[in-house]
């Protein structure tokens, strides 16, 4: 089947079909990463503008290494320094980049539906790099590919995710993506930081108590205290958090033996991870961030055939 | 209008055929030190490997085998959309190597183009040759074969399918005219 989708805006939109492709894709852009010389001709010619309106090391890096592999011109914009600062609105913004004819826009913004909205007004394809507390598609993406690296498939795993599940992006992608495959997801978390109706986005059980979410679980996947998004008021401490969410070296013994442990980064170690599970031998961590490349690799080159086949 | 399809080389045909290209890699490169065949995939892959068990059937020696997928380094992909990435397998170092590219049916000579353009990505053979089961003609490119398992003279409008098996061999060549 052929991919269709001109943007990546989440992974809701996305059948089950084209996560497949995208996942087979990103396996056979992985060879390049291990090569002599990292690059391929594929997008040459292309441009890709990084627009990232929120503070990013990873997903930035991660989209601006996959677009240079490809033989793409990559250009960076922050929300930092860029005319935002000077009360530009998003859509002259997006106009202005318009007008210098890029191929690709990955944009991650503090607002859920910026991508939407930048999609709907703009004639270049747009990527989804993480919008608010919406999606995070690339993410989701990287995540599935290294539970299939580790696990051979994704259909039929127990998937815990513990954490601050009303901030987390990751967490909704996360859950429509591994549903599409039919995984199985137990969310995890203070009831403050459950979100009411979470279930209903997909195949998903809510537990509060940590110890019955990984019980048996193939995967468990950490997720932050996202401190910007004044997570620390819906929890008592810090200390507390850590008491009984944190994942360590005693509670992940009740994972199966051969569980893998998951973060999507940045960690706060001490908080939702002890440092002897962080770098302990079933964590996958950096296996995540190595097929983050590969998987943006596959999305730059899916999105822009459909781009070219489009403007034809 | 049905397409009329001719078979105009068997299975005992292709086999005299790799039997005879594996003989003249080795009579051309004085045996089979420093050899390499990499199959473009698909299909070319299919033949390499067969040239393989055939050059280790007359000179007792394995030569490494690879593959190649030439999808990343087309010239006509913005016009192609979306194909579908295969996985390129290179396991061991080209560097000085005497590298016998591998397709099923040379026509234009544009895979042959991307096929040597995704080589030198992967170092510097001492020599890329090319072996071919069919050559069809219709040049685009300054690009010859050194093996050829027989020349078919085609209409541009014509086509010219290796079949393959179940088990990925060879068994017939057909010309399908429009």
């Amino acid at each position: 089947m052929s991919f269709t989708h001109k943007h990546i805006l989440g992974i809701e939109q996305l059948a089950k079909e084209d996560i497949q492709l995208i996942l087979d894709t990103a396996e056979a852009f992985k060879e390049i990463n291990s090569r002599d010389i990292k690059k391929v001709p594929t997008l040459r010619g292309k441009t890709i503008i990084n627009a990232f309106f929120e503070a990013s090391t990873r997903t930035r890096l991660s989209f601006e290494i996959a677009g240079k592999r490809l033989s793409a011109d990559t250009v960076n914009i922050s929300g930092s320094t860029s005319s935002v600062v000077k009360g530009e609105t998003l859509e002259d913004t997006a106009k202005n980049i318009e007008a210098m004819a890029p191929d690709i826009i990955v944009i991650r913004h503090g607002h859920s539906g910026a991508p939407h909205y930048l999609a709907e007004r703009v004639a270049c394809s747009v990527v989804n790099a993480g919008d608010g507390a919406h999606e995070h598609p690339s993410q989701a993406l990287l995540d599935l590919l290294t539970m299939r690296d580790h696990k051979g498939s994704i259909e039929g795993l127990e998937v815990a995710i513990v954490g601050d599940i009303t901030h987390s992006r990751v967490a909704r992608s996360d859950i429509y993506a591994l549903s599409k495959m039919g995984a199985r997801v137990r969310v995890c978390g203070p009831g403050t930081m459950l979100p009411i109706g979470i279930e209903r986005l997909g195949n998903v059980e809510v537990f509060t108590d940590m110890r019955e979410a990984i019980k048996d679980a193939d995967v468990v996947m950490m997720l932050r205290i996202q401190m910007e998004r004044q997570s620390n008021i819906m929890i008592p401490s810090l200390r507390e958090y850590a008491r009984f969410y944190g994942l360590n070296p005693t509670n992940l013994q009740l994972a199966k033996a051969d569980a893998i442990v998951m973060h999507p980064g940045p960690m706060n170690r001490g908080v939702e991870i002890s440092s002897a599970v962080a770098d302990g031998t079933q964590n996958v961590i950096l296996d995540q961030v190595e097929n983050g490349v590969a998987v943006r690799m596959a999305l730059l080159y899916l999105v822009s055939g459909v781009e070219s086949m489009q403007t034809k | 209008m049905a397409q009329a399809e001719t078979a105009i080389l068997d299975k005992a045909g292709i086999d005299r055929a790799i039997t005879r290209i594996a003989h003249e890699i080795l009579e051309h490169n004085k045996g089979s030190k420093n050899l390499a065949l990499i199959g473009i995939r698909t299909g070319g892959d299919h033949l390499a490997r067969l040239l393989q068990s055939r050059i280790c059937v007359i000179e007792g020696v394995e030569v490494p085998l690879g593959s190649v997928d030439i999808t990343m380094y087309r010239d006509d992909l913005a016009a192609r959309g979306n194909l579908p990435i295969g996985k390129t397998d290179i396991p061991f170092p080209l560097d000085d190597k005497h590298v016998v590219l591998v397709d099923d049916v040379l026509y234009t000579g544009r895979t042959i183009r991307s096929a040597m353009d995704a080589l030198m990505d992967f170092g510097r053979p001492s020599t890329i040759q090319l072996a071919v089961l069919i050559d069809r003609g219709h040049r685009e490119l300054p690009i010859r074969s050194d093996y050829v398992g027989r020349n078919v003279p085609t209409a541009r409008e014509e086509d010219v399918a290796v079949v393959f098996d179940e088990r990925k061999n060879p068994f017939e060549v057909r010309l399908i005219k429009p």
